[in-house]
C-alpha cells in the first residue's frame, strides 16, 4: 500500500485519501457555450505524465493537492489547497 | 530393532531429521490408511518415510506424482484435508488424527479411471480451448460436463466455515526477507546500526540451505557458519525473528504482506533486504514427472531435514557441483549412487567431484537422461537411459542404462525473484551465469545471496553484511564503514543452459501443474504465439498453482530458440503476488464490519424492533414480530394520521454551516435561495453535482444570521460535507463547515396529537401554530434538555423534529414515551415512514432518483433559484431545460383494485419499449389503494395518463398518473 504525505497530518497509507478529480480551476460558466461548459465538465486531458489532483485525507476531512505522475505512480508532492487558490471567489451578476 | 525404531516409516533414518522431533510420535490419515509419522513431518515428508512415494495425480493427465521440492514451491504435492483443499503436503505439518486425500483422481486414487486420458492426449492440443471454442458454440455444450469433471484441483465445501483469521500491523526499520545465510548475516549486520529488524523466513528453523545442503565433503562449513551466523542475531537485541512466516508480496512504499499461520501481518518497514534464495530448476525429459525423480535439493531437505531417506539407489543428473554434494550424502545414510550423469562436456574437479571420484562411482561427462522408466502403472521410477549430449538439447542414442529407485535432478537455478521485480527490480539474463540477474533495485530495496547471483557460502555471507549495511543506512541508521561489494565468479558453475532434451515419444514435463510437454510449447509458438507472455496464456504454462516457478525459464529458452532471439533481450513472464496461496480467510480476517448505533438502539430492541441496516446504521424497520410486518407498519402509520407517534432520526445528517458567509455559501451549493431565509424559519434543500444530477437533499434551518444548522441524508451526508469542503476550498469563503450527524439524537414526534404531547416537556417554547408555525426552527429545551425544534412535513402531518446532544437521546426518547401516555403515543419505523412519505410524494433521493436524474426529470423546478448568479450544476441544469426530456418522476395509481402492488424496479412499458421503472409503492393504508412514483415517458407524465408497468412473471398491469402528492393536497395537515 503507498503512502501518501497529507500536510496537515503527515505520511499515511493510502486507504485513508479519497482521489477528488483533477484540479482543473473553474471558467467563467457565464462566458462558455453549452458545448463548452459541457466539455468542462465532463472530459478530462487524462495527461500521461505529472497531473495536479485533489486528494482529501478522510478521518479528517482535509482537502489538499498532490502532484502525481500517472505513469509511475509517484507522488511527487503535496500541499495546501491554499497554495493554488490564493484569494475569495466571488460570482458576479444574476444570469439571465 | 525394537517396535519404537520401527516408528515412523521404514525408510526413515537414523540420526537425521532436524526438524523432526523422535520423541513425539503422530498418526494421521492418507487415503483412509494410518501413517506414523513424528511431531515436525509433514504430510510428505511422513507419506515417504512410510513407501508412499505417490502423493497426487496431476491436473490433466491424472500421472502419478510425488515429491519435487519438499519447499511447497510446486503443485505435485497437493492434497485435501478435511474440507480444505490444495494444501502443500510438503509445507503442511502433520497434526494427530489429519485426515488427508489425494486429489485428481476418479474412482481410487492408485487405479484413477482419468488416467487414461494421456491416452487420448493428442485430441487434447496446446491451446484445446482457443480452438474448440474459438468457432462452434455448440462444442461447449458437448466439452462443458467433461472438462467440468476432469479440471479443477480440490473440492470446495460449500458449508465449510469461516475459521478464525485475523490481521496485525508490525513496523521494523529494516525487514529482512529469508532466513538462510545472506538473511542471517544481513539482520546481524543491520542490527548494528541499532534499529528494529524483523527477520522473517518461511521455515519453522533458520538457517535455509545450511540445515539441509553441503558444501564441503564432511559437511563442517554448513555446521560452521549456522552456527556463527545464528549465534550473532541471537545475541544481537535488536532483531525479532518470525519463523513460519511467508512474505507473498512486495507492494510500493515498502509494504509487506506476511502470512503465519492464521494470520495476516501487514508490515511496513523503512528498508528491506530480500534473501530469498533461489528455486533449483528440473530438468526437462522424458517421464520426469515420475514420484522418485526429484530436486536434488528435495532428497537433501528429506535426509536432513526429515531424516528420511530418499531412496535406495539414486542416479544423478547433475551440471554442477551440487550434484556431487548429493552423491556424498545418499553415500553417508548407506544408499547407492548408480551414477552420476553430468551435463557438463568437462566438469571442472573439486573436492566433492573428486570425493566421489574415490568412492568409484560412475560419471557420465558430457551425458544426459534420455528417458525415465517405469512400470505399467507409472508409480515410481525404476531405472533411466543415459545418453551423450550431440549438441543444445540434441542427444546421442542410449548408451547405458541404470536400475534405480531415485533421480536427482540438480541442473541449475533460478533467483526467487518473485517480490524484487514486483518492487519493480529490473532482471536481466546473463550469458554468464545463465541466470536472470538483478540490474536496477529500487531505493530501499537491497538483494542478497543467490538471488543476487551469490552462492559461495563466504560470498553470500558478505553479501548479506553488505545488503544489511546499506538497509540500515537507508532506514537513518549509524553505520560503520561500508563492507566491500560482493561479486562471486562461482555462479558461473550453477546453472545449465539448456538442460532440457526432447524425445521421440514425447512425455518430457516443461511445466508440471498444467502437464504441458515440450510439444506443446513448440506447437503454441507454431500457432504463432511466439511471444513468452501470448505463450503463457495460450499454452498456459506458468498459470498453475505454482505459477511458473519451474517452468518460466525453460519457457523462455524455448521461445528464444525457437523464435532465434537473443535470451539476454527476453524477460520471465510477469511475476504477480501471492507467492505463495493466500487463503481468502487471510483477506477477510475477522471480517470486521463496523456499524452505528443510535442512542436509542436498546430502546428500540427491548420494544421489539426489528431492525434493519441504513447504511452501516442499525435502524427499527418496525415494531412487532416479523409475521406480523404488514399489520404492524399499517398501526404505525395510522397513529401517526390519526394520533400520535414517534421516530428515531438521529442517522439524519447534520451539518453546521456558521460565520459570515453562511448563507452566500449555502447559496452556491443548494439549487435554493437561503440569502433572505429569515432566522427561525427553514427551507428545502436539494444538491445537485456539476452535471446537473441530485444528489442529496434536507433542510436549512437559520439559527442565527451566521448559522445554519442543515439535514442530510443518512447515506449522503458525508459525502456532502466533503464536497462542501472541496468546494470551499477553491472559493475561499469565511464560513466554518462541521459534520454534527454523531454528535445529535433526534425523535420526530408526529401526528395530530403531537402538539399537546410535546407541550408536556417543553415549557420554554411557545407551541402554538401562531408562534411556531410549520417550517419554523426553535432553540429551547425539551425535558430539561437542550435542543433544537423543527417543524417539517417528511410525514405529512403536524409533527416536531426535536434534535438534542447525542448523550440526552434515550432520556429525551423515554421523556416523550413517558409524555405521550395520555395519547397512546406508539414508536413508528422507517418502513411507515416511508409510506407516509410516499403518500406525501416526497422523493428520497438515490431510492427515486438515479446517477442521472436531473431537476427536471424529479418534476422540481420549483427548488430551482432563477435569480442567484451561481450554484454548483446550475449552468448544467439550465443547458438541460432546453434539451427534450427522456423521462419524467410522476405518481401513479391503479384503479383496480384486484391489482397486485409493483415493486420498486418494475418497468414501464410504452410501445414496447422500456421508457421507465418504478422507484416506490406501497398499498397506502391512509388512501386504501396503490400509490407509487414511477418515471414515465414525458407524453404519459400528465395526470390520468396511462402507463402500463411490468411486474414479476412478465405480466403488464395498468395505472394512472395521479398528482402529486396523494394525501393531503393542500398541507393543511402539517400546518396545523
Amino acid at each position: 500500500m503507498k503512502i501518501m504525505n497529507c500536510p496537515l497530518n503527515g505520511p499515511r497509507n493510502i486507504s485513508e485519501f479519497v482521489w477528488g478529480g483533477e484540479v482543473k480551476p473553474m471558467p467563467d460558466e457565464t462566458k462558455l457555450s453549452d458545448r463548452e461548459w459541457a466539455e468542462y465538465v465532463f472530459l478530462e486531458n487524462n495527461t500521461a505524465g505529472v497531473v495536479r489532483e485533489w486528494w482529501c485525507h478522510v478521518p479528517t476531512s482535509y482537502w489538499f493537492i498532490a502532484e502525481r505522475n500517472t505513469i509511475t505512480d509517484e507522488i511527487v508532492k503535496t500541499y495546501p489547497a491554499s497554495e493554488v487558490f490564493k484569494s475569495r471567489v466571488d460570482f458576479a451578476g444574476a444570469k439571465p | 530393532m525394537t517396535a519404537e525404531m520401527n516408528w515412523g516409516g521404514t525408510n526413515r533414518l537414523p540420526n537425521r531429521g532436524a526438524l523432526i522431533d523422535r520423541s513425539r510420535p503422530v498418526t494421521f490419515s492418507f487415503e483412509g490408511s494410518l501413517v506414523e509419522g513424528f511431531e515436525g513431518d509433514t504430510i510428505a515428508s511422513a507419506l515417504c518415510a512410510n513407501g508412499q512415494w505417490m502423493i497426487s495425480r496431476s491436473f490433466k493427465y491424472h500421472r502419478p506424482r510425488g515429491v519435487l521440492t519438499m519447499i511447497g514451491q510446486d503443485a505435485n504435492t497437493l492434497v485435501q484435508i478435511g474440507d480444505e483443499p490444495n494444501c502443500l503436503a510438503d509445507k503442511r505439518r502433520i497434526a494427530p488424527g489429519l485426515v488427508v486425500e489425494g486429489q485428481n483422481y476418479f474412482g481410487s486414487f492408485d487405479s484413477d479411471a482419468g488416467r487414461f486420458v494421456e491416452w487420448v492426449s493428442k485430441f487434447l492440443p496446446v491451446g484445446f480451448y482457443y480452438k474448440t471454442f474459438h468457432e462452434k458454440r455448440s462444442s461447449w455444450r458437448f466439452w462443458e460436463p467433461i472438462v467440468r469433471a476432469m479440471a479443477g484441483l480440490g473440492k470446495i465445501d460449500p458449508h465449510a466455515h469461516h475459521g478464525y483469521f485475523d490481521k496485525q500491523y508490525l513496523f521494523a526499520d529494516v525487514a529482512v526477507i529469508g532466513g538462510g545465510p545472506a538473511g542471517l548475516a544481513a539482520a546481524a549486520e543491520a542490527a548494528k546500526a541499532g534499529g528494529e529488524v524483523l527477520l522473517i523466513d518461511e521455515n519453522p528453523k533458520l538457517g535455509g540451505c545450511l540445515n539441509y545442503a553441503r558444501f564441503d565433503e564432511s559437511g563442517e562449513a554448513a555446521c560452521k557458519a549456522d552456527g556463527e551466523l545464528l549465534n550473532a542475531v541471537k545475541a544481537a537485541g535488536n532483531i525479532r525473528v518470525m519463523s513460519d512466516a511467508v512474505v507473498t508480496g512486495l507492494f510500493a512504499d515498502n509494504w509487506i504482506p506476511v502470512v503465519r499461520g492464521n494470520r495476516f501481518y501487514k508490515l511496513r518497514a523503512k528498508a528491506i533486504v530480500v534473501a530469498t534464495g533461489s528455486i533449483e530448476q528440473p530438468a526437462v525429459f522424458r517421464n520426469n514427472d515420475l514420484p522418485g525423480i526429484m530436486l536434488g535439493s528435495a532428497a537433501q531437505r528429506l535426509i536432513h531435514l526429515y531424516g528420511v531417506r530418499p531412496g535406495k539407489r539414486a542416479v544423478i543428473l547433475t551440471a554442477n557441483d551440487d550434484g556431487y554434494a548429493q552423491a556424498i550424502d545418499l553415500l553417508k545414510i548407506g544408499s547407492a549412487v548408480a551414477t552420476v550423469v553430468d551435463l557438463r562436456a568437462d566438469p571442472p574437479q573439486t573436492a566433492l567431484s573428486k570425493a566421489v571420484a574415490r568412492a568409484g562411482i560412475t560419471v557420465h561427462a558430457g551425458s544426459a537422461i534420455a528417458e525415465a522408466y517405469h512400470h505399467g502403472n507409472k508409480e515410481h521410477v525404476v531405472g533411466v537411459a543415459v545418453a551423450p549430449v550431440a549438441g543444445e538439447g540434441q542427444l546421442s542414442d542410449p548408451t547405458a542404462s541404470y536400475e534405480c529407485d531415485l533421480v536427482l535432478m540438480s541442473v541449475g537455478y533460478s533467483p526467487a525473484a518473485h517480490l524484487l521485480l514486483q518492487a519493480g527490480a529490473k532482471f536481466a539474463y546473463s550469458t554468464a551465469s545463465h541466470m536472470f540477474e538483478p540490474r536496477e533495485i529500487p531505493a530501499g530495496l537491497y538483494a542478497a545471496g543467490s538471488v543476487a547471483g551469490q552462492f559461495n557460502l563466504d560470498q553470500v555471507a558478505a553479501g548479506g553484511r553488505r545488503a544489511g549495511w546499506a538497509a540500515a543506512r537507508h532506514a537513518g541508521g549509524t553505520v560503520g564503514a561500508e563492507p566491500a561489494e560482493v561479486s562471486d565468479p562461482g555462479a558461473a558453475q550453477q546453472t545449465h543452459p539448456w538442460p532440457i532434451f526432447p524425445h521421440a515419444k514425447g512425455g518430457e514435463f516443461v511445466d508440471f501443474d498444467e502437464d504441458l510437454k515440450y510439444d506443446d510449447l513448440i506447437n503454441g509458438i507454431a500457432d504463432g504465439f511466439d511471444n513468452v507472455e501470448l505463450l503463457k496464456r495460450y499454452s498456459t504454462v506458468g498459470m498453475g498453482p505454482s505459477q511458473g516457478k519451474h517452468s518460466a525459464v525453460a519457457a523462455v529458452r524455448i521461445v528464444a530458440r525457437e523464435t532465434g532471439r537473443d535470451l539476454a533481450a527476453l524477460t520471465v513472464t510477469t511475476q504477480r503476488p501471492p507467492y505463495t496461496p493466500e487463503k481468502f480467510g487471510h483477506l477477510a480476517g475477522r471480517i470486521f464490519d463496523p456499524e452505528r448505533r443510535t442512542a436509542m438502539h436498546h430502546r428500540h430492541l427491548e420494544l421489539g424492533a426489528q431492525m434493519m441496516p441504513a447504511g452501516i446504521w442499525w435502524r427499527p424497520a418496525y415494531y412487532g414480530p416479523k409475521a406480523e410486518r404488514e399489520k404492524a407498519i399499517r398501526e404505525e402509520v395510522n397513529a401517526v394520521r390519526n394520533d400520535v407517534a414517534l421516530i428515531d432520526v438521529s442517522t439524519l445528517g447534520g451539518l453546521d454551516v456558521r460565520g459570515p458567509d453562511a448563507a452566500e455559501f449555502l447559496n452556491r451549493m443548494y439549487t435554493f435561495t437561503y440569502a433572505k431565509l429569515a432566522v427561525g424559519k427553514s427551507r428545502y434543500v436539494l444538491m445537485t453535482d456539476q452535471a446537473g444530477v441530485i444528489t442529496d437533499d434536507g433542510v436549512a434551518c437559520r439559527f442565527s444570521e451566521e448559522h445554519f444548522y442543515v439535514t442530510a441524508t443518512t447515506s449522503g451526508v458525508d459525502a456532502v460535507y466533503r464536497s462542501m469542503l472541496q468546494w470551499n476550498a477553491q472559493w475561499r469563503l469565511d464560513v466554518d463547515v462541521a459534520n454534527v450527524t454523531a454528535a445529535y439524537a433526534g425523535v420526530n414526534i408526529a401526528g395530530p396529537k403531537s402538539r399537546q404531547v410535546l407541550q408536556r416537556l417543553c415549557q420554554d417554547i411557545d407551541l402554538s401554530a401562531e408562534a411556531f408555525p410549520y417550517l419554523g426552527v426553535r432553540e429551547g429545551t425539551v425535558a430539561g434538555i437542550p435542543a433544537r425544534l423543527l417543524r417539517v412535513g417528511f410525514v405529512g402531518e403536524l409533527g416536531y423534529e426535536i434534535h438534542v446532544p447525542y448523550g440526552y437521546g434515550e432520556a429525551l426518547w423515554d421523556a416523550v414515551v413517558e409524555a405521550g401516555q395520555p395519547e397512546g403515543i406508539r414508536p413508528f419505523g422507517v418502513e411507515a415512514q416511508r409510506v407516509l412519505r410516499l403518500e406525501k410524494g416526497h422523493i428520497i433521493v438515490s431510492q427515486d432518483t438515479d446517477g442521472l436524474t436531473n431537476a427536471w426529470e424529479a418534476d422540481m423546478p420549483w427548488a430551482l433559484a432563477k435569480t442567484k448568479p451561481f450554484f454548483v450544476g446550475g449552468r448544467s441544469t439550465q443547458i438541460m431545460a432546453k434539451m427534450p426530456l427522456l423521462r419524467k418522476l410522476v405518481g401513479f395509481t391503479l384503479d383496480d383494485p384486484a391489482l397486485p402492488c409493483p415493486e420498486e424496479c418494475h418497468l414501464v412499458i410504452k410501445g414496447g419499449e422500456i421508457v421507465g421503472r418504478v422507484t416506490s409503492a406501497v398499498n397506502s393504508p391512509s388512501l386504501g389503494k396503490v400509490v407509487g412514483m414511477a418515471y414515465v415517458h414525458p407524453a404519459d407524465a400528465a395526470p390520468d395518463s396511462k402507463i402500463q408497468i411490468k411486474i414479476d412473471g412478465g405480466r403488464m398491469i395498468e395505472g394512472r398518473v395521479v398528482k402529486l402528492p396523494f394525501y393531503d393536497p393542500e398541507g393543511k395537515r402539517q400546518e396545523m
